[in-house]
């Protein structure tokens, strides 16, 4: 926390106090630089919390569905769609999502319709981030502080976690802007990238190794090392089940129910992650590269760095189900709770540092995907709103820089209420549903960058389609009260608002009047021909 | 050499629908993976090998804009 606080001063010594510095470092991050930032921006606490407990319910499927289509699907996304959007905002000076596609598309009004959209998709993802360090933060100090928090026996109590966690990004990042945000995320993606490992290793050793570890799996839980269900798993299951309930202190471990996992699901979860592309925090990271070239290190990284993540925690998850120590389930038999299991088999197995090294873990992970939200919901209001809609000269640089901070606590404290509010909903199904809606605009961006012929009138048709499908199915799910599971067909919910995203698209673009030559002039010459002219409103 | 590298991309994407290890424990691998899951990083660990041959052999020459391109941001 100390270490953060000073990142967030140090860059505040070097900030120019541009809207360029503040929102996209000046355009001047280094390869390793953007490869950190990005990762600790990818990667929430889902990453660390949310597999494992995905992993203690569903077994390894979690690391197929999540993480390796992740790794493939992200390295995409900044090869085919961050170092584009990354030359066309060198060469036309764009800040945020909305000023591409204003130019682009020739429609000043699609601003309009976009900026509500996605700050409505950002804020679950926002509050996701709030819960997470609450909920942790109360989890992990249990007992600590007796005196001061008596209502929670000793915890840090769950509004206290998530103001501190609050307070501190929106010190820094109200410091520092992108370039305060890009160090303290490097830090925060150190310190994850080494929790799970040394989580790993540290659990395994008290369960008398890997190799015994997964030994249990094997003889209680069997099905949570594969994917499918045969009848001699369910009559395994159902052996376990009455011995269990014989003689629960013979037995230790209640058998968790079998679940074969869908194959269609498996394939159509490729969707998800196709939400980066259309993150807003992640176009402003794209941007702050210093050239197309510092996307390498990400490119080659992204799937590397998201399996030392993934990996064991998926094998803690797994671990978890089965684990005995001293003669006792590490995991109570009827827990209900996914999310905490991390938090609990760490402090129940690990020395208080390593529990203490998971807080400062998980709260390095929530921190470093809030700070860019925030940011770019700063960002978005202030270049496409304040700037956007004033006289040229109304506002300096310095006054910008501030709206766009006042924005930036306003969010803040509305994000902060609400998760108060939102305490016990189902925010991890939200979330879901939250990156189903990114992934579902994620066709537009494509379009926008290779089909000369996508027309504006087939973009308008296409958000609309996606937001119609999207309300009906999340409706249908009960407003995200429900798993977001396959709701027809064993498809996801994402597979059929993406295909009418697509399907309006393309219709609607084919019977429309193309796009003026001018702009297709403008985004389909070659981008390092000549310098192209920024000018204020996007409009070029 | 492009078309193959975007080729084997395409494959990865089809070999990550490992059917074949659907019902699968065994074999584990270093003794603990089971072997689901550690294909899986196999398909991870390729992944970073088959975008690294993207970027040494597929680079869009027309994303490198020379760095006094445009504008550090707007001028206001």
């Amino acid at each position: 926390m100390v270490a953060l606080i000073a990142l967030g001063l140090l860059s505040q010594l070097v900030l120019r106090l541009t809207v360029a510095d503040y929102f996209v470092a000046s355009r001047g991050l280094g390869s390793v630089m953007l490869l950190m930032s990005l990762i600790g921006t990818t990667m929430t606490a889902f990453a660390l919390i949310g597999s494992s407990g995905e992993s203690w319910e569903s077994g390894i499927v979690t690391y197929g569905k999540m993480a390796s289509w992740s790794g493939i699907i992200h390295a995409a996304m900044y090869f085919l769609i961050g170092m584009k959007l990354w030359a066309f905002g060198k060469k036309y000076g764009y800040v945020t999502q909305i000023q591409f596609f204003r130019d682009r598309f020739e429609s000043d009004k699609l601003g309009l319709l976009l900026f509500p959209i996605l700050v409505a998709l950002l804020i679950p993802y926002i509050l996701l981030g709030i819960i997470t360090s609450g909920e942790a933060i109360q989890s992990m100090t249990g007992g600590a502080f007796p005196q001061l928090f008596e209502s929670t026996k000793g915890a840090v109590p769950y509004w206290l976690g998530g103001l501190t966690t609050c307070v501190v990004v929106l010190y820094y990042i109200s410091a520092g802007g992108v370039r305060g945000t890009a160090w303290v995320n490097a830090l925060q993606t150190v310190i994850f990238l080494v929790l799970g490992v040394a989580a790993c290793y540290t659990i395994s050793e008290k369960l008398g190794g890997a190799v015994n570890a997964t030994k249990m799996v094997m003889e209680y839980n069997p099905t949570r090392l594969k994917r499918d269900v045969t009848e001699a798993d369910r009559k395994l299951y159902d052996e376990k089940l009455a011995a269990y309930q014989a003689d629960p202190k013979k037995a230790i471990i209640k058998p968790r129910e079998p679940h074969a996992a869908s194959k269609v699901e498996f394939a159509t979860y490729l969707f998800i992650p196709l939400s980066v592309a259309m993150f807003p925090h992640l176009f402003q990271y794209w941007l702050t590269a210093r050239s197309a070239r510092k996307f390498r290190l990400s490119i080659i990284g992204q799937p590397l760095l998201i399996m030392v993540i993934w990996a064991p925690c998926v094998m803690i998850g797994i671990w978890a189900t089965s684990a005995i120590y001293n003669g006792q389930a590490v995991i109570p038999p009827d827990w209900s709770k996914a999310n905490t299991v991390l938090p609990m088999i760490v402090k129940k197995l690990a020395s208080p540092a390593l529990g203490a090294f998971l807080a400062a873990g998980i709260f390095a992970a929530v921190m470093s995907s809030m700070d860019a939200q925030f940011l770019a919901l700063g960002s978005m209001f202030t270049n496409d709103f304040v700037a956007h809609y004033s006289r040229k000269d109304r506002f300096t640089e310095k006054q910008l820089v501030f709206i766009g901070r006042l924005f930036i606590v306003a969010v803040v404290g509305v994000s902060y209420l609400l998760a108060l509010a939102l305490r016990d909903s189902r925010v991890f199904n939200l979330g879901v549903w939250c990156f189903s809606g990114f992934a579902s605009l994620f066709p537009i961006l494509f379009a926008a960058i290779y089909w000369r012929r996508v027309t504006k009138a087939g973009v308008y048709a296409s958000i609309i389609a996606a937001a119609g499908v999207w309300v009906y199915l999340f409706r249908e799910a009960q407003f995200g009260q429900v798993r977001a599971e396959p709701l027809h067909y064993g498809l996801t919910p994402v597979t059929f608002i993406f295909v009418a995203a697509v399907i309006a698209l393309v219709l609607v673009s084919l019977m429309t009047r193309p796009p003026s030559s001018a702009t297709i002039g403008k985004f389909f010459a070659p981008l390092d021909s000549g310098v192209g002219k920024w000018e204020r409103g996007g409009g070029g | 050499m492009k078309k193959l590298v975007y080729g084997l991309l395409i494959l990865l994407a089809v070999l990550h629908q490992d059917y074949w290890w659907w019902n699968s424990i065994e074999p584990l691998v270093f003794g603990f993976i089971p072997i689901g899951l550690a294909y899986h990083i196999g398909v991870s660990i390729a992944a970073g090998i088959l975008w690294a041959l993207a970027v040494h052999y597929c680079w869009p020459r027309d994303v490198d804009v020379s760095e006094q391109a445009g504008g550090q941001g707007r001028t206001v």
